[in-house]
């Protein structure tokens, strides 16, 4: 590896050759012979070199970032894998690597703890390291020429070195058995790269299945004394290898040396290892070095050494980009050496063109080199957000080492459109009722149904308490919600039900989480609650206030774990604790399906020779929509990989050896949740990668770890190295992936390979694809990836981590004014059903083709256009049919199910009988749903079609488009209504049937129409509550007991009935029950009336009612009765025998009242003669004192003498004698 | 007829054992003059209600109910004119309307063969001139007239303002040109308030999509009840709206405007429609 570099700072073989041939696995023609075999003896290292330079030159900052900020590492095994440790690089054991870089003060102790090396860089069990350990002792260990080769080296200048590794092969194969940096110690202030920086191949002891549980662990921000301690203590139960330990003593010693230095420092105070917080602390006591460009050291070999380092990067063979360019804004930003110097007094600059001496042996170096990587890769730093931008043109390193750098740098700012800002106003909202999905009709039973409805309500009782709580400290969500969620989950019987609530759980997902505000933390309540306080106008403001709160702890350095943030920890939590299988099972059909069809959403595809103005306008809307889908995308998919692989993860370390094997075996035989692997064929093949890469990327992030060991996963892996690979930035020409979209693309799979779950050797062990991209081939020749569908908003939404550049920056310009102001742009959280229709699956043939033909010159709004009206008028056209035809059809079963009754009789039949006839009989005229629906469809399209497109659309365009719309919305229509509407009209049938029924009931209330109150009734009438509560009073003041001076007065009882009459009158406010109470009431005042049981107010003496006013009220009475009640009146009541009964209290009895009122019963046709005779006849039964009995005996025979009237004109004749038996009654 | 939650309290307080008859009441409009009659009728209504819920337990341990019997038929054999069901009531601290169910149900027990069902017993008290006893059924009649919290009729005057509160209601939308969706059950809906607008309105800045008529006051322990098993309902299935509690209600209750529950006690006179503004 180093004699590669060697050769390059030689100049014996150019930098593109080198790339060549690290890039490729077989040499290009266009390299010379010379370099040719300079490097072709190098082959089996080839695909060491990249993991060799990128630790070396963590290892040559390591002096210059003591104090810097974190750089990225995903692990404490991460951190420790890198070198950055001061004195120097490795060395001891590792003879060959140490020969290349010969620090002095290392070598005394290197006597010390040789043991260290071995460790150093491991963070466990981990394969790679194991195999460093291993070649370690069996093999280099003895090897004890670092310390002299290294002083050779730099005395004899360069030509001498390579004869070493090169002419030496057994060195070299045994080279190939170490991890190159495997013995490099931590890193003093977590200045260390990625782990993954190790291409050693497999050992016997290898497993993949390291416990890299310690994902979320934060790069190391200590100074190296802290720092083993604070792995061994750390959380995430990682011990650091005893190589360590005995690194750390070595650091310890190499420390006291300039103690009072780092004694300045306070970062040994902070042993715990902080995340993305860059130092404010550390700037305190120290003062920034300033960087000169005129006391830059050795120039030309940093300048080859940034040239390679670019074209690594540039060619993609680093795994994440971005962490590269926090490692170079980090060296950028240094603010000074350690100075190691004074410990290593023999370094003699004399030697600069050799790697032996210190890469950057001063800031000056660091920011040189940093400036030159930079320059190289101005094209991705234009396309970062505004305020790093501006930081960034704002460096005086940077303008001081590269004014033309910061001049195109700040025209870029200039010219950068809008601030990105990551917080978005929440928008929560409760996922609305859909009568179409929600009602009675879709549960297979009430149960169900009303399961549900209460599920419902516990879901959002549930989540508003969360919102309330989960910022309070020491709450618990399982223990505050986890027995209601299961109590409620367990009500969840029916396999429907759960589907239902599962619908309802992902809706309110979408809702919720799909902007990254949603995800930001502010929920329910809080923003109105803010809006009521600020008013509008300050939103804005509180808002870029919140998303500078907010921000540091968005996201865990360049690299964060994946993580739940905001309300999305509601909904794992929820998973968590629900514990449900059903749930988790239905979770997962409904997340892939609507994956599926997110994923499968036909987006409008950018047409290159779309060059007229509107084109902005729509790619507009199309970018939106795009974020809208891909987010949403996202969103489902990570939630999808967290239920996934639930089952699977866990916190012990993952199995080894056997137990691993049989693992394998097991899993291989499970079929994945969802079909990525196609998915991701599909979509590259498509050209849909930016669609399907990063929502898969979420979803493989929660891979447990023998998912990427699986054979299904590692094709996919491999698709994805691939694609990595073939996303250079630098190649952009027609037909290619757009510059956004391979960023994002970069961005998402490289933090991908940082997980721990996937393999670290997985990406410097895939052999890269012989060229391009072999897809590229086959690919269409535009998809969505030649489309600018990803903008600056949505490449910092779905990597947040990009920000920490920015962080970066700004940590580094004291305070943080830096940050200019300026309007947010927020993507508008839609719900995912308004994202339009996919075409329909039915158009095919010909005449599909013709239009999709037509489709594909016209501008994309056009398609859209017509698709959206189809689907619309299609969907009217449904629901016209609906209230027509089907209307018309439910009205000829209401008729004819009344004729049925009539001839039926009060029985009727049964109903399913009934309604078997109906159907048989009507469900025929569904046959002309068709028809009308074609006409339907013919009469609505184009008007809409027209009304929707420019007006100058061309003729013929407008027609076809008409035509199609037309054709397409009878299709859906038609499809629909010929599959569905029996089922409709049976339905809508089966609703009328009984509800007619219904309407029948026990007591056929329908005594002809319910009369409304006249058309000039205001509707002033006294409420029927209040009067039924003022008779109530009455009779309770009749029946007693009663205070002395209680009573009710004669022209009260009349004002009542008056009143009772209008309230009859005016229906406004009556309804049924009160209409019975009211009737049932009167036919008790009337019974009291009759028994003379009403107190009546007044002088003292009078204390009964005077016969004509009881006998007007009695009138007034059988005057509601005939006119005014619409219901049925217990009339009947009047004879029963409690009423009847009484008569029998007063003394002397008077039965006259009673007699008056049966004959005018039977006069006004109230009640029939034959029922009040059996009524009489019934009572004679009842048990009464013998006297009593007599007297209603005689009233019976009374009433029964008179004359049998059956004429109405009679009874009117008779009207003129009242008084006739209350003269027999007395006599 | 908003009250605040310490006026409440002190009405409340006065209605402590108070027995539910029209004496009480009036007692009670002659205590609080300035509050209106339906708002003290509301409050003594719920404030009862609680108090009965607490205590209906005791009544029907079965010593209870066999102790009430025997003085029952005792009362009644010394005199069945004299109001012995409803004086055992006010007695004992317990609903007349209740106490008529507890011994109708004791009688049956004793007088069929098969215990009485629910709706029989519901049936009799509604019309007890079914009841094969004269004396009980004049026993029965007596405690349901004279009970104004519970019983058939009372039930009947509670569904009755809810009833007239909704028409109101509707005609005051009418009124307004707002037009809404009613009915919703009919529809498909599962949990539905009285009026859905078709186009939300602000009432005092705040969104609304619904409104909900209650023919109550508002205290507490029934608001607490209506949001959680409507309010919180109908938010979350149309989002925020608006509740009338046309008796009024306990003014610190209105604290979940911000979360989408907006409390009034009359018709809103300020809305704010999408296009124009009604003064």
């Amino acid at each position: 590896m180093a004699a590669v570099l060697e050769s390059l700072l030689r100049e014996e073989v150019s930098v593109a050759a080198v790339v060549r041939w690290i890039a490729r696995s077989t040499q290009g023609s266009e390299d010379n012979a010379g370099e040719a075999a300079a490097l072709s003896s190098l082959r089996a290292l080839r695909k060491e070199f990249v993991p060799f330079l990128l630790n070396f030159l963590r290892e040559q900052s390591s002096r210059v970032l003591p104090q810097g900020p974190p750089t990225p590492a995903k692990t404490p095994g991460a951190s420790a894998a890198l070198p950055g440790r001061p004195g120097g690089p490795p060395r001891g054991s590792r003879g060959a690597r140490s020969q290349l870089f010969p620090p002095t003060e290392a070598q005394s102790t290197a006597a010390e703890a040789p043991l260290a090396r071995r460790g150093g860089r491991r963070r466990g069990p981990g394969p790679a390291r194991e195999r460093g350990g291993r070649g370690l002792e069996e093999g280099v260990s003895g090897e004890s020429l670092p310390g002299a080769g290294g002083r050779r080296l730099r005395g004899s200048g360069s030509p001498s070195r390579p004869s070493l590794t090169l002419s030496d092969p057994p060195n070299l194969s045994n080279l190939e058995e170490f991890p190159p940096v495997g013995s490099v110690p931590p890193g003093p202030t977590g200045t260390k790269p990625s782990r993954r920086i190790n291409p050693t191949p497999v050992s016997e002891e290898r497993s993949l299945s390291k416990p890299k549980t310690c994902f979320t662990s934060p790069p190391i921000s200590c100074v190296p004394s802290s720092q083993p301690s604070a792995l061994d203590t750390s959380p995430w139960g990682l011990g650091l290898p005893p190589g360590c330990r005995s690194l750390q003593e070595e650091r310890e010693m190499l420390r006291k040396e300039r103690s009072k230095q780092l004694q300045q420092s306070p970062t040994p105070t902070c042993p715990t290892p902080e995340l993305g917080s860059p130092l404010p602390s550390r700037t305190g006591s120290l003062t920034d070095e300033p960087a000169d460009p005129a006391r830059v050291s050795s120039r030309q070999r940093l300048e080859l050494v940034a040239l390679v380092y670019s074209s690594c990067i540039a060619e993609n063979l680093v795994p994440n980009l971005f962490l590269e360019l926090f490692f170079v804004f980090q060296l950028l930003t240094a603010r000074r050496m350690v100075t190691a110097k004074d410990s290593d007094p023999e370094l003699s600059p004399a030697v600069l063109d050799s790697l032996e001496s210190p890469l950057f042996q001063s800031i000056h170096d660091c920011v040189f080199f940093a400036v030159q990587v930079l320059e190289c890769h101005f094209q991705v730093l234009s396309n970062l957000d505004k305020g790093t931008l501006k930081l960034l043109a704002e460096n005086e390193r940077l303008l001081c080492f590269s004014p033309a750098l910061q001049g195109r740098l700040r025209a870029a700012y200039e010219g950068s459109v809008a601030k990105v800002s990551l917080v978005m106003p929440p928008s929560t909202q409760a996922v609305s009722f859909q009568p179409e999905t929600d009602n009675r009709a879709n549960f297979s039973s009430d149960r169900a149904f009303h399961t549900f409805k209460k599920q419902r309500d516990v879901f959002y009782e549930v989540l508003r308490e969360w919102e309330d709580h989960h910022e309070e400290p020491g709450w618990d969500f399982e223990k505050g919600l986890g027995s209601r969620i299961r109590a409620m989950m367990g009500q969840l019987s029916a396999a429907c039900s759960h589907s239902h609530f599962v619908r309802l759980f992902q809706k309110q997902l979408l809702q919720m989480c799909q902007s990254p505000g949603g995800a930001g933390g502010t929920v329910l309540g809080e923003a109105p609650d803010v809006l009521s306080m600020l008013g509008a106008d300050k939103l804005g403001r509180l808002w870029r206030l919140q998303e500078r709160l907010m921000a540091p702890q968005s996201s865990g350095g360049p690299c964060p774990p994946p993580t739940f943030p905001g309300c999305q920890g509601f909904f794992r939590d929820f998973i968590l604790s629900a514990s449900s299988f059903q749930f988790n099972q239905h979770l997962m059909d409904s997340l892939s399906l609507k994956i599926q069809e997110l994923n499968g959403l036909a987006l409008p595809q950018h047409e290159p020779n779309d060059e007229d103005g509107e084109s902005d306008v729509d790619w507009q809307g199309e970018r939106k929509q795009f974020a809208v889908v891909l987010l949403s995308l996202r969103l489902l998919a990570k939630f999808l990989g967290f239920v996934a692989f639930l089952p699977y993860r866990g916190p012990e370390p993952p199995p080894t050896g056997e137990l691993q094997d049989s693992i394998l075996a097991l899993r291989s035989q499970v079929p994945p949740v969802l079909d990525v692997r196609t998915l991701l064929q599909r979509g590259l093949q498509a050209r849909r990668a930016v669609l399907t890469v990063p929502w898969l990327v979420e979803f493989l992030s929660f891979a447990d770890h023998v998912v990427p060991l699986l054979e299904y996963y590692r094709d996919i892996f491999t698709l994805l190295l691939r694609l990595h690979r073939s996303l250079v930035l630098s190649q952009e020409s027609e037909g290619k992936m757009c510059f956004l979209n391979k960023l994002l693309l970069l961005a998402v799979l490289g933090w991908l390979f940082q997980i721990p779950t996937v393999p670290e050797d997985l990406f410097f062990l895939e052999e890269g694809p012989s060229y391009a991209f072999e897809v590229d081939t086959v690919a269409p020749e535009h998809g969505l990836d030649n489309a600018p569908v990803v903008d600056q908003q949505l490449l910092y939404t779905c990597c947040p981590y990009i920000g920490e550049l920015r962080k970066l920056l700004a940590s580094w310009v004291s305070g943080s004014s830096g940050r200019s102001g300026g309007f947010m742009r927020k993507i508008t959280p839609t719900t995912t059903t308004s994202l339009g229709a996919q075409p329909s699956q039915t158009s095919q043939g010909l005449q599909a083709q013709l239009a999709q033909a037509f489709f594909h010159n016209q501008p994309p709004s056009l398609r859209r256009t017509v698709e959206f009206v189809a689907e619309r008028i299609g969907s009217n056209c449904v629901k016209h049919i609906k209230a027509t035809l089907v209307a018309d059809l439910v009205r000829q079963a209401e008729s004819l199910l009344q004729e049925q009754l009539v001839t039926q009789g009060e029985e009727g039949g049964d109903p399913a009988q009934l309604l078997e006839i109906l159907c048989s009989q009507l469900c025929p005229h569904g046959a002309q749903a068709l028809a009308l629906g074609r006409e339907f469809c013919q009469r609505k399209s184009p008007g809409a079609v027209r009304a929707l497109l420019p007006e100058e659309t061309p003729a013929a365009v407008l027609s076809s488009a008409e035509n199609i719309a037309v054709g397409l919305a009878t299709e859906k229509a038609c499809a629909w209504l010929s599959a569905n509407i029996t089922a409709l009209i049976r339905r809508e049938v089966k609703a009328a049937v009984s509800r007619t029924l219904r309407a029948q009931g026990p007591e056929p209330a329908a005594r002809g129409e319910r009369r409304g109150c006249s058309r000039a009734c205001e509707h002033h009438a006294p409420l029927p509550s209040h009067l039924i509560s003022e008779i109530k009073d009455v009779l309770s003041l009749a029946v007693g007991p009663r205070d002395p001076d209680e009573g009710v007065s004669p022209e009260h009882l009349e004002q009542l009935l008056g009143q009772l009459g209008q309230t009859l009158r005016c229906r406004q406010f009556l309804c049924p029950p009160a209409e019975q109470h009211l009737a049932k009431c009167s036919v008790e005042l009337a019974s009291l009336l009759v028994a003379d049981q009403i107190p009546i107010l007044g002088p003292p003496a009078q204390y009964r009612l005077e016969r004509g006013q009881a006998r007007r009220l009695l009138h007034m009475l059988l005057s509601l009765w005939k006119e005014d009640f619409q219901g049925p009146v217990p009339l009947q009541l009047l004879l029963s025998p409690r009423n009847v009964g009484l008569l029998a209290d007063t003394r002397p009895r008077e039965w006259d009242l009673l007699l008056f009122l049966l004959r005018e019963l039977v006069e006004k046709g109230l009640m029939g003669r034959m029922e009040i005779e059996a009524c009489l006849g019934s009572l004679h039964q009842a048990q009464w004192p013998g006297d009593f009995a007599e007297e209603l005996a005689t009233l019976s025979n009374l009433f029964l003498a008179e004359p049998h009237l059956p004429e109405p004109q009679l009874r009117a004749c008779e009207l003129v004698q009242p008084n006739r038996g209350t003269v027999l009654a007395q006599s | 007829m908003i009250l605040t939650k310490a006026q409440y309290d002190e009405i409340a307080q006065c209605l402590v054992s108070v027995p539910p008859t029209r004496q009480s009441l009036r007692k009670l409009k002659q205590r609080f003059p300035s509050q209106s009659q339906a708002t003290l009728l509301s409050i003594f209504s719920q404030e009862y209600q609680k108090h009965i819920k607490r205590t209906h337990a005791k009544h029907h341990t079965s010593e209870a109910i066999e102790s009430y019997y025997q003085r029952y038929l005792n009362g009644v054999v010394k005199n069945g004119a004299a109001p012995v069901l409803l004086d055992l009531a006010n007695e004992v601290d317990y609903a007349p309307s209740l106490m008529a169910r507890l011994i109708l149900e004791r009688f049956l027990q004793e007088h069929e063969e098969t215990p009485p069902s629910k709706s029989i017993i519901n049936s009799m008290l509604r019309d007890p001139s079914q009841i094969p006893d004269g004396v009980l059924a004049n026993q029965v009649y007596q405690c349901i007239v004279n009970d104004c919290c519970y019983g058939p009729l009372v039930d009947c005057i509670k569904h009755a303002i809810g009833h007239e509160h909704e028409v109101l209601l509707r005609d005051l939308l009418l009124e307004k040109n707002l037009s809404f969706l009613d009915q919703l059950r009919a529809k498909g809906y599962d949990k539905t308030p009285d009026f859905i607008l078709q186009v939300p309105v602000a009432v005092e800045g705040h969104i609304i999509h619904w409104i909900e008529s209650k023919a109550s006051f508002g205290d507490e322990c029934s608001h607490h009840a209506y949001l959680h098993d409507q309010f919180w309902s109908y938010w979350n299935r149309f989002g925020p709206g608006l509740v009338i509690y046309w008796y009024g209600f306990i003014q610190e209750l209105d604290c979940n405007r911000e979360r989408g529950i907006l409390l009034k006690a009359c018709f809103p006179t300020n809305i704010v429609t999408l296009c124009h503004s009604i003064a």
